[in-house]
């Protein structure tokens, strides 16, 4: 139901059960607060959202934050009264926490510009609003922190101020804190671990072109799924933050995947690639030093949504002052993969210039030959050159860990005939291309090739490069063998031309040289039908029959058929003897 | 003896892989020996026991069976009967008087244009020293 109060004099809409400061807020009035946090029940602790309220002729100073709205009440937000009561509050505040700049500007817009009292600690920062121990008790359920001791000496924390197992570091505390007197101190591994790779938060947008560009949760992170899963589905009430905020109510945690069936008329197949795995190149050490990373990894790095938001560190938390960069790491090499993988020497290039242009480190790229065919892609190389990069003409044979940490980096420069050492801060794997290794299945789930490397076979290496074996089916992408993006984009918009083609005629054409059975020879015995690679045989009135729109006449069937009653159009029996005996005839 | 003998070879070649590199083989003038008798199918898989036995009794010394590399063939599978057809096949020849060895199966990729002329010449070879087949089937 909705009631009608004035504030400030101008007549407001308010639902029944909102508070007086949530319907100024609506009404765009501002009224300070410290200790309110619109996911946790107010508590009134701070006192600086006080305001004057107006009811039945009597007039009250109160905390708006806690006050709930009634019809007809009259709200005034900055009497003298209300200025004078807030003052007071921020003195107290400025002469606790002098030093907390929150408390300083709120102090300054009041007037307040020196503390009247000495501080205990001029270092202290909590206003004991209770803020975190409501979000910790509340709404991440890990009753952790509580209030301890009274009067002067009241603090906050968790039981006799001691480390607790209990505490599940979610950060919760430290961000509903409005004075900044929380910090997570996460040691050094921890904070690596979650450094490279992990998003931020536990719930968000996957990156910035995502489609759709919605927020997915990441339940292994998320309070609410990790109770859950703690308490295998007894409990799931903690935190629920998200949805409590969003206004567009778009967040529900009962949501499972599902499985849709689709009926389309083509498919592209454009699964991508995966990074070599360089555990498989141990001569490189991956996984002794947090600072031997792969190029995706740097990509991450350096990615301005990044954990670091772009700026280049070493896992100690400073930029690198030298940095190698080695190039075919598991590519055209015998042991891993005997191909170019065509990307890693220009991304290889790009990261040498980002890691020269952010941080101005020594860079060194270790390169057999550097492979730059493409548009400008020579010139690019040229202008890394001119930028200062050491290019050392040789593989890289070996990485060690030195005792201090540093990465040492072996490696024979061809140019001068002898093997060469430097010492770096951090090292970038060149990590080629693989394909997926769920690729044999995808393949067999559509009927298209699988090369021994594990890319898709494209119909014709070079007059049918999107289509597949089988109608219908296309690739775009890495998915067909390694290419960098403006090369997929070109094959993906082919595929994408191929499928139109296909959709918009209306009609499949199909070769004629397909099998034919012939109905009086079959005894039905069914031979055929499992040796079909497109399923097009099928037993109909207890003879088998062929599909000729889906069979590709490939002739299996004819030669498995005991009976003779299966005919290959156009490569009949009779056509291939004939051919026989007519070649041997002749010689 | 008078002229050196010189074996009539039968090839069974699948469209996809083995035509394409006898043809690229040829394309790059590989050298090669005329004794080979393409007949050209779809794929491998569409050549029965049957067409085997009628090439020999047609009069070829030898039969060649070849087609994509296990993986890849252009039917996905095809070759998968091919590989178990043929090995029976051959355990079989011999109760008919032929010689096994005149029947080989072999995977040559469309890439594989060398290879395509190093089994060949291989086969030709082995035939040549076996003798033609009606001398065999006579003894
Ligand atoms: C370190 C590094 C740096 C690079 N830098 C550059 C650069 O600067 N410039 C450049 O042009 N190129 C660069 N490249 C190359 C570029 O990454 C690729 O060319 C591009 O990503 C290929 O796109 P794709 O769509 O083929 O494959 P991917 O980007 O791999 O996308 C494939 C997608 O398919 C999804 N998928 C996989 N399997 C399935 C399945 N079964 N069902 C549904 N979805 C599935 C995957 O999750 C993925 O999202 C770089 C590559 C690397 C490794
Ligand atoms: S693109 Fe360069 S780094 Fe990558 S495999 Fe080829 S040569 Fe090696
Ligand atoms: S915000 Fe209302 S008392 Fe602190
Ligand atoms: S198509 Fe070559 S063996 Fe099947």
């Amino acid at each position: 139901m909705s009631i009608t109060l004035t504030i400030d004099g101008q007549s407001v809409q308010a639902e029944e059960g909102q508070t007086v400061l949530e319907v100024a807020k609506r009404a765009g009035v501002t009224i300070p607060t410290l200790c309110y946090h619109p996911a946790l029940e107010p508590l009134g602790a701070c006192r600086l959202c006080v305001v004057e309220v107006i009811q039945r002729g009597r007039s009250q100073i109160v905390t708006s934050c806690t006050m709930p709205a009634e019809p007809g009440m009259e709200v005034r937000t900055s009497t003298p009264a209300v200025m004078e009561s807030r003052r007071t509050v921020l003195e107290l505040l400025l002469s606790r926490c002098p030093n907390v700049p929150v408390i300083q500007q709120l102090a300054a817009q009041y007037g307040v510009t020196e503390p009247p009292f000495e501080a205990d600690d001029p270092n202290e920062k909590c206003i004991l609003c209770g803020l975190c121990v409501r979000a910790c008790n509340d709404l991440v359920g890990a009753h952790v922190l509580n209030f301890s001791d009274r009067g002067i000496s009241r603090v906050i924390g968790p039981a006799f101020m001691e480390k607790t197992r209990d505490c599940i570091g979610c950060g919760a505390c430290t961000i509903v804190c409005p004075t900044g007197a929380i910090e997570i101190v996460l040691e050094k591994e921890a904070l690596y671990a979650a450094k490279p790779l992990g998003p931020a938060s536990a719930i968000y947008v996957p990156f910035l072109q995502a489609v759709p560009r919605v927020p997915v949760i990441d339940t292994d992170a998320c309070i609410r799924f990790r109770q859950q899963a703690r308490t295998n589905g007894e409990l799931a009430d903690a935190c629920g933050v998200c949805q409590l905020l969003c206004e567009a109510r778009a967040i529900d945690y009962t949501q499972q995947d599902e499985e849709l069936d689709i009926e389309v008329g083509a498919v592209v197949v454009a699964t991508g690639f995966a990074d070599f795995d360089p555990y498989l190149a141990p001569q490189y050490s991956f996984g002794k030093s947090p600072n031997i990373i792969t190029g995706i990894e740097f990509e991450r790095l350096s990615n301005s949504g990044g954990p670091t938001e772009g700026e280049i560190l070493t896992a100690e938390g400073v930029p690198p002052k030298s940095v190698a960069i080695l190039h075919c790491v598991g590519s055209r090499d015998k042991h891993t993969n005997k191909y170019c993988s065509r990307v890693c020497c220009m991304y290889a290039l790009k990261q040498a210039h980002l890691v020269r242009d952010k941080t101005g480190a020594d860079v060194f790229e270790f390169y057999m030959d550097i492979r730059a065919p493409g548009k400008s892609y020579e010139e690019f190389y040229e202008r890394v050159q001119e930028e200062g990069v050491h290019f050392i003409r040789g593989k890289g044979a070996e990485v060690t860990v030195q005792p201090d940490g540093k990465l040492l980096v072996k490696g024979e420069d061809a140019d001068l005939s002898r093997v060469v050492a430097v010492s770096v801060d951090m090292v970038i794997l060149g990590t080629g291309m693989t394909a997926q290794p769920d690729a044999a299945e995808v393949s067999h789930l559509f009927g298209i090739g699988c090369g021994n490397e594990g890319f898709f076979t494209e119909a014709h290496p070079k007059l049918r490069p999107v289509e597949t074996n089988t109608d219908g089916v296309y690739l775009a992408g890495t998915c067909q063998g390694p290419r960098d993006v403006p090369d997929t984009v070109a094959h993906a918009n082919a595929a994408a031309a191929e499928v139109l083609a296909l959709l918009t005629k209306g009609e499949v054409v199909i070769s004629p040289a397909t099998a034919e059975v012939n109905r009086d020879k079959c005894v039905g015995c069914g031979d055929c039908i499992p040796v079909c690679p497109y399923t097009a045989i099928a037993r109909v009135d207890g003879k088998a029959q062929v599909n000729a729109a889906l069979c590709k006449g490939c002739g299996t069937c004819v030669a498995t058929c005991p009976s003779g009653a299966i005919e290959a159009l156009h490569f009949t029996d009779e056509q291939i003897v004939a051919q026989i005996e007519g070649v041997l005839k002749w010689v | 003896m008078g002229v050196e003998f010189e074996p009539r070879i039968i090839a069974f070649m699948c469209n996809w892989c083995t035509y394409a590199a006898a043809d690229t083989a040829g394309v790059s003038r590989m050298q090669q020996s005329l004794n080979v008798l393409p007949i050209r199918v779809m794929c491998s898989g569409r050549v029965s026991p049957e067409m085997v036995l009628r090439a020999f009794r047609a009069g070829a010394d030898g039969v060649l069976v070849m087609g994509c590399h296990i993986g890849d063939c252009h039917y996905s599978n095809g070759n998968h009967r091919t590989i178990k057809r043929m090995p029976l096949l051959r355990n079989l020849l011999g109760y008919t008087g032929i010689n096994p060895e005149r029947l080989e199966l072999q995977w040559v990729s469309g890439a594989e244009a060398p290879r395509f002329v190093e089994v060949t010449e291989a086969f030709i070879a082995k035939i040549r020293q076996l003798g033609p087949l009606s001398q065999e089937v006579m003894e």
